[in-house]
């Protein structure tokens, strides 16, 4: 049924392939991508327009700006973006380089108890941030540091630093040990041969861990939500479904909006590094 | 002494993790065993809570809504899951075939799994709206139905409206690893078994899916692990509402213990899905151990 080899692939006509492959790979992909064409209609529709049953709903008649326009200038959206921005970039950058330490270390120092401690990563990777959530509240809240954005950015690294270990696990085991041993037979040291040998071939291996820690903390919604409560520290996402939402009365338009642009910065990192990501995420299930 | 330091795996090791295992010590393991202790006591926000037993528990057990949220989330994990799974598996095959475009469709796949979860799910909201909902447009302009379709209001129509927003979004991660590994069967058994004359059902029965159980056992945890657990999407979209019809355990635990100021019950109720969760990374356990085998190592 699914066959890549050449030899047997002439035994489809081609019709057949039409109706078997296309057809329900092009549903797929309406079905996939429509919300994401709603969110990018309804940004741009007037209200008249979002509140009537006449006409083609599919497009827009008459494109308004005014939804980011106030979205841009009458919230917190933009400071929401910011945070956002840091939270992610800090706590990925500090869940990386406490992952390749640990990863190095597990995998190539090999220290009594290396497998256990391995395993012990693996399990806290499966620790779900929503049965953790409370008493990491009271944590936070006991260290003082319950509606700051570092709350934020330690408590990231829970889920950060277990995912990007794991990977990076992987991809430090590809690494030959010879070019470990005759860079320690030349005189280096540990570090040095972290630094100078193993970091360079593990890139590949950093651009998918750093790409996954950076999406997953962008997308981070239940940490963000009970950790932080003025809208000055909100993130993007929290921000949206907590602030925009003003009683019944739901302005469409720019939830819809914020939507939309809080989407498109990770689609953007995404479409950059596919390769990359694709190759993390199929990674961290396959070990 | 340095030197003695740098040589020594041991302690050279215990620098290397000092950074990742204080972190997690203190935020993870921690609180982990924080929360066992919270759903023992009676602790509220801003109050330490006393040691009461099992009293949380006993309460719990017989509170109609906690009943109800476990009837949901079991219910959403299984339908949801079982849909993930036949869709992701389909999608995953017709992505296998020798396409054109075939990188752009896989990368455009994804789109869902990776934007954020709360402002998709706001997009679903909107799209499940009473009044003006597409999807109910749609079908009236078709004739299939009489009146618009109350997707959030009731009980039914919203379990099953939040589960489709779920697969949407699951569908993805599981098509794509399930793709990955697809693509590691080598096509020579699909050959020797061409020429042996199998059909393309047999093919796909004795060849693509023994071969693949391994990785859909570790991908399907995954998925009913993040779907069991799950919080966004029913927080944003429906709040567990009409009646607590959606509410799941994680929403359930929020509300009590952040909105209602519970923290001993609603720690109590996180706890309360930890076997359930310990059952699934068995499963994916055992799943792994089937791997060994199939690659000619020795049964642990």
């Amino acid at each position: 049924m699914s066959t890549e080899s050449v030899g047997m692939e002439f035994l489809e006509t081609r019709r057949r392939k039409l109706v078997m492959v296309y057809l329900p790979l092009l549903v797929f992909l309406f079905v996939l991508l429509f919300p994401f064409y709603w969110m990018a209609i309804t940004s741009f529709k007037p209200n008249n327009e979002l509140l009537s049953r006449e006409g083609n709903p599919f497009w827009v008649i008459e494109p308004t700006l005014a939804h980011v326009k106030k979205l841009l200038f009458d919230t917190a959206y933009p400071q929401w973006m910011w945070n956002t921005v840091l939270v992610s970039v800090v706590a990925t950058f500090f869940s990386l380089v406490a992952s390749v330490l640990a990863a190095y270390a597990i995998e190539r120092l090999r220290f009594s108890g290396a497998k256990q401690t391995g395993l012990a990563i693996f399990l806290a990777y499966l620790v779900p941030p929503s049965i953790l959530f409370i008493p990491l509240a009271s944590v936070v809240f006991q260290l003082g540091l319950f509606d700051t954005r570092l709350a934020l950015i330690l408590t990231y690294p829970t889920f950060l630093i277990p995912f990007c270990t794991w990977l990076l696990m992987g991809y430090f085991r590809t690494i030959p040990f010879e070019l470990e041993e005759c860079a320690l037979i030349d005189g280096a040291n540990r570090w040095q041969i972290l630094v100078k040998i193993v970091l360079p071939l593990a890139v590949p291996g950093l651009i998918s861990a750093g790409i996954f820690a950076f999406t997953l903390s962008w997308n981070e919604f239940i940490y963000a939500l009970t950790f932080v409560s003025s809208s000055e520290y909100k993130t993007l996402p929290v921000g949206v479904v907590t602030e925009l939402v003003e009683g019944d009365v739901y302005h469409w338009g720019s939830l819809m909006a914020g939507a939309l642009f809080g989407s498109l910065p990770v689609a953007f990192v995404y479409s950059f590094f596919v390769e990359y990501y694709v190759s993390g995420m199929t990674g961290s299930v396959k070990e | 002494m340095f030197d003695r330091l740098q040589n020594s795996r041991n302690a050279l090791g215990l620098i290397f993790m000092l950074p990742a295992a204080v972190l997690l010590l203190l935020f993870l393991t921690y609180p982990l065993g924080l929360g066992v202790w919270l759903g023992f006591t009676d602790a509220k926000v801003g109050r330490p809570g006393e040691w009461i037993g099992l009293e949380n528990y006993i309460y719990l057990a017989g509170d109609s809504v906690t009943q109800l949220a476990l009837f949901n989330t079991l219910f959403y994990t299984t339908v949801a899951s079982v849909l993930k799974f036949f869709l992701g598996l389909w999608l995953a095959l017709l992505l296998n075939k020798n396409l054109r475009f075939k990188s752009f469709f896989r990368a455009v796949i994804l789109l869902p799994y990776i934007v954020p979860t709360a402002l998709s799910a706001i997009a679903f909201w909107w799209i499940f709206d009473a009044q003006f909902s597409i999807i109910s447009w749609a079908l009236m302009k078709m004739g299939l139905i009489d009146q618009y379709i109350d997707f959030l209001g009731e009980p039914w129509n919203a379990r099953f409206s939040v589960i489709a927003a779920n697969v949407w979004r699951g569908v993805p991660f599981v098509a794509i690893t399930l793709l990955a590994g697809l693509q590691t069967i080598s096509p020579s058994y699909y050959e020797a078994s061409a020429i042996d004359g199998a059909t393309p059902w047999q093919q796909f029965r004795h060849v693509t899916l023994p071969l693949l159980t391994p990785i859909i056992a570790v991908v399907m945890t995954f998925s009913v692990l993040f779907t069991f657990t799950d919080f966004q999407l029913i927080y944003v979209i429906t709040r567990g509402g009409p009646l607590n019809a959606t509410h799941l355990m994680a929403t359930l635990s929020f509300q009590r213990a952040i909105s209602g100021g519970a923290l001993g019950e609603g720690a109590a109720i996180s706890i309360a899905m930890v076997p359930f969760l310990l059952g699934a990374i068995l499963f994916s356990y055992f799943g792994l151990q089937r791997r060994a085998w199939q690659q000619g190592g020795a049964d642990k």
